[in-house]
């Protein structure tokens, strides 16, 4: 290990794309609300406009963990703090 | 455009520092707009007639939509909270479409999007004990007292998360654009953008502030009830 800020700095961009990979199982329970609430309107179409704000409460619901793991990425790329860590650590 | 806030100028005031940013910057513009707008509509009530037709129409009927959702999501004996929740509307969704003049929008910056979820909250405690007064309180400590902690990580949460799912959603589109403007060639940026602007800033910027203002609905009304 010849830069101990280079491994930081390329652990965390690691870490930023598996916070990402959680961006797949959001869209699994997204489309799952979406199908669900699809077959819903199908066998009654005239609870059409309630089901639809419903859907849409619901996927903003399940779509807070995706944005929780952007928000780690994004502090993982541009303000991590461990590279200030370890600025201060080599002087 | 940029990923991060820029700043603008430092103000000295009293030996501290007051530093305006250009969201603090863009908040004013979209603050003098509404305030115009809402100055005009006042002058124009004036000579409102019984038979609405042209401005008045569309003034009556964007009034008239949004107290139809209020009661339609709260019912009838809350719904007196509707006019700050339209300015909350009005407010969020124009500065989602502030965006797509170039500028940064007020939304991008968790600042803007934690204080109207910290409002949202406020309004949430105050209903909650206007309407149930002692009840609200016990309601912490149900189903045992041993819940309590639970119960008021779950309260603090939900601030944190209406202000995040605003703030992540506006800035995942920003970002997006921030890197197409940087990475394409200048002949691909006329005309193209446009169509990202209008996924990203107008789709998104309509659903995210219907979003935030029913789920500050559904807070409240579970407050209340």
């Amino acid at each position: 290990m010849q830069d101990p800020l280079a491994f930081v700095i390329g652990i965390a961009h690691i870490a930023a794309a598996i916070a990402l990979l959680n961006g797949v199982t959001t869209t699994f329970g997204q489309a799952k609300i979406a199908a669900q609430a699809i077959e819903s309107i199908g066998r009654q179409p005239e609870a059409a406009d309630s089901i639809r704000s419903l859907m849409f409460v619901g996927m903003a619901m399940g779509e807070t963990s995706g944005i929780y793991g952007l928000l780690i990425a994004i502090i993982m790329l541009f303000a991590n703090p461990l590279v200030t860590i370890m600025l201060n650590y080599l002087g | 455009m940029g990923l991060e806030v820029d700043n603008l100028w430092v103000l000295n005031v009293s030996g501290y520092e007051v530093w305006i940013t250009e969201t603090i910057f863009n908040t004013w513009i979209i603050m003098a707009v509404l305030i115009v707008l809402a100055v005009a509509v006042r002058i124009k009530l004036r000579n409102f007639e019984t038979v609405p037709k042209g401005f008045q129409n569309l003034a009556e009927s964007a009034i008239e939509m949004f107290e139809n959702f209020t009661v339609g999501t709260l019912g009838k004996e809350v719904s007196y909270i509707a006019p700050w929740f339209f300015m909350v509307f009005v407010f969020i969704l124009s500065s989602c479409l502030f965006s797509c003049f170039g500028l940064r929008a007020p939304t991008a910056d968790w600042a803007t999007t934690f204080a109207l979820a910290l409002a949202s909250f406020v309004i949430m405690i105050f209903m909650g004990f206007k309407h149930r007064k002692g009840k609200y309180l016990k309601s912490f400590f149900e189903p045992n007292v041993i819940f309590f902690p639970l119960n008021l990580i779950g309260e603090i949460a939900k601030p944190v998360s209406l202000s995040f799912r605003l703030f992540g959603n506006m800035l995942s589109g920003t970002i997006i654009l921030a890197l197409y403007y940087a990475l394409t060639p200048l002949f691909l940026q006329i005309g193209i953008p446009a169509l990202l602007h209008a996924f990203f800033d107008v789709v998104f910027g309509a659903l995210q502030t219907y979003i935030f203002v029913i789920i500050s609905f559904n807070y409240v009304k579970s407050a209340v009830e």
